[in-house]
């Protein structure tokens, strides 16, 4: 499965709103390409991509093969005290990427 | 009022073309707001060229902006995968890259060297063939194709390390015989199209073909990732595609020609920044 | 003001710019509109209070930086109205979510791109943007 980088400031203010860099290596494989025997490649994407901050929803994201190959996701949201943000991408094979990145209220 | 919505569309078309082609004069490339890249650098006198521009000059601004900060340009999962490839023991001889080259940062200054010439094979050397050498003499381990994801992983890392440093590529001495092939591969018309490279790159770049903008044809930022195929690209693969575009039968990667021509365009940007990794269209 | 013969004509190319802007806003394709019923569950949909930003032109349509913003929303489509299939990805923003984010897609063609949001109060917004893709002579 896909390898992810991710941008994630270590420390915030209470209340500052924070920006987050994510990018997955992968082919994003449409299902609507033709290899070289002339049959359909099938379809295999990140169908989805979820953020939780403190176990709160920040964000969750179906994806669809209209996303680009390697897929860049940024986001923002208000870091209400120190907590993980944990971020996992689903491939359609069912297999998952997690990073989990803690950011510190001074 | 159909046909005037598309009369309108077709003007704005038309408008956003010609704001495309002269939009980005005073962009300046600076990386990660700290890394200032030379982008445009004085020719020489002999120079066919009135001033030596990079190609990240001649793409739109939200594909130069994939270049300017590290985690947008999409190269870095590649260099990634190049680290690890660096660290990783393979071969008979029980060895990494690392196992001799403590610390990749070592390789500063080669991209900005290369090709050169080697003493032993008395042929030029590319970042693909230092690379292969290694692997094959001192590690015992099977050479990677000159275009395949792991070489172009290993050359996006290796060259990276030398961003920023201008391009000194020698021209003279032992490599004089090379540079004279690839001048003359540079101005020879090939293929269907009977075109040289001259004609696109020399003749005519800043114009469009198409909706092309046509660009020197400089490679200081190879590898380069290309939003088309959404991988690291190396410096001999766009030559091939180059020539499959004016319909003409490519030379082979790693061939004595494209070397040649390597050394010759490589040498045509002495004085730009090395941009490795970039990113183009 | 009189209404001398070149005045009108001012007056009445600027109407005509004037009408033809919200024209050029977008006629979606019955696939798309499927789409947004499906999101909005037929609920009246309405401009502004959401923006979209792309390129004017995409050097290439397989990488297309797109940008979206609609503050306050719970949830944002976006849609690709002349992809084979218009569906590009759905988000569904938590209390902490901000309503934006930048993503890459792919292009098919010259098409309006188009972002929905439910706002907060239950409402629909949307916007749509034209990105022509480029054929180009080698990058393409």
């Amino acid at each position: 499965m896909a390898k992810a980088r991710v941008k994630v400031p270590k420390t915030a203010a209470a209340g500052e709103l924070v920006t987050i860099k994510t990018l997955v290596n992968h082919k994003m494989e449409s299902g609507r390409r033709k290899g070289k025997d002339g049959k359909v490649i099938p379809r295999k994407i990140i169908n989805a991509f979820s953020a939780t901050f403190g176990g709160e929803n920040v964000v969750s994201a179906k994806f669809e093969p209209a996303i680009s190959t390697n897929p860049y996701f940024q986001f923002s949201f208000t870091v209400p005290s120190t907590g993980d943000l944990v971020m996992k991408w689903t491939d359609d094979d069912g297999s998952t990427v997690e990073k989990t990145k803690t950011i510190t209220v001074a | 009022m159909k046909k005037f919505t598309k009369t309108l569309t077709c003007v704005l078309a038309l408008s956003a073309i010609t704001t495309l082609a002269i939009a980005n004069e005073d962009a300046e490339l600076i990386i990660n707001e700290e890394l200032k890249i030379s982008t445009k650098a004085s020719a020489p006198a002999d120079s066919a060229l009135d001033e030596l521009v990079s190609g990240w000059r001649f793409r739109i601004k939200e594909t130069q902006a994939l270049q300017m900060d590290d985690f947008d340009n999409p190269s870095f999962i590649f260099i990634e995968q190049g680290e690890e490839l660096f660290a990783k023991v393979d071969g008979t001889e029980g060895k990494s890259c690392a196992s001799c080259h403590e610390d990749v940062g070592s390789f500063k200054g080669l991209r900005a060297a290369l090709p050169r010439h080697n003493s032993s094979s008395g042929k030029l050397d590319t970042m693909e063939t230092i690379v292969n050498n290694c692997r094959t003499e001192r590690m015992g381990a099977e050479p990677w194709k000159w275009s395949k994801g792991k070489m172009t992983a290993m050359t996006s890392l290796i060259s990276f390390q030398s961003r920023g440093m201008p391009m000194n590529v020698k021209v003279d001495g032992n490599v004089a015989d090379a540079y004279k092939m690839g001048e003359e591969l540079y101005y020879t018309r090939v293929g269907q199209l009977d075109m040289s490279c001259a004609n696109c790159h020399e003749d005519n770049y800043g114009i469009m073909i198409r909706a092309d903008h046509l660009s020197q044809g400089q490679i200081n930022g190879f590898p380069t990732y290309r939003l088309k195929n959404a991988k690291m690209n190396s410096i001999h693969a766009r030559f091939k595609g180059c020539m499959k575009n004016i319909r003409a039968t490519p030379y082979k990667e790693g061939s004595d020609e494209f070397r040649a021509l390597e050394l010759y365009v490589a040498s045509r940007g002495n004085g730009l920044s090395v941009e490795s990794p970039s990113v183009r269209n | 003001m009189s209404l001398t013969r070149r005045n009108a004509l001012v007056l009445g190319s600027a109407a005509f710019v004037v009408t033809l802007v919200p024209l050029h806003a977008f006629a979606a394709s019955e696939k798309t509109m499927a789409d947004i019923k499906a999101f909005s569950g037929g609920a009246a949909v309405s401009n502004g209070g959401i923006d979209l930003t792309t390129p004017e032109i995409a050097e290439n349509g397989n990488t297309v930086p797109v940008q979206f913003s609609a503050p306050g929303a719970k949830r944002v489509m976006i849609l690709a109205d002349g992809n084979p299939s218009p569906g590009v990805g759905t988000f569904n923003f938590g209390a902490l979510g901000d309503a934006s984010g930048s993503i890459r897609i792919r292009l098919a063609g010259t098409q309006d791109v188009v972002a929905i949001a439910e706002m907060a109060d239950g409402t629909y917004v949307q916007i749509a943007k034209t990105v022509k893709v480029t054929i180009g002579g080698c990058g393409g």
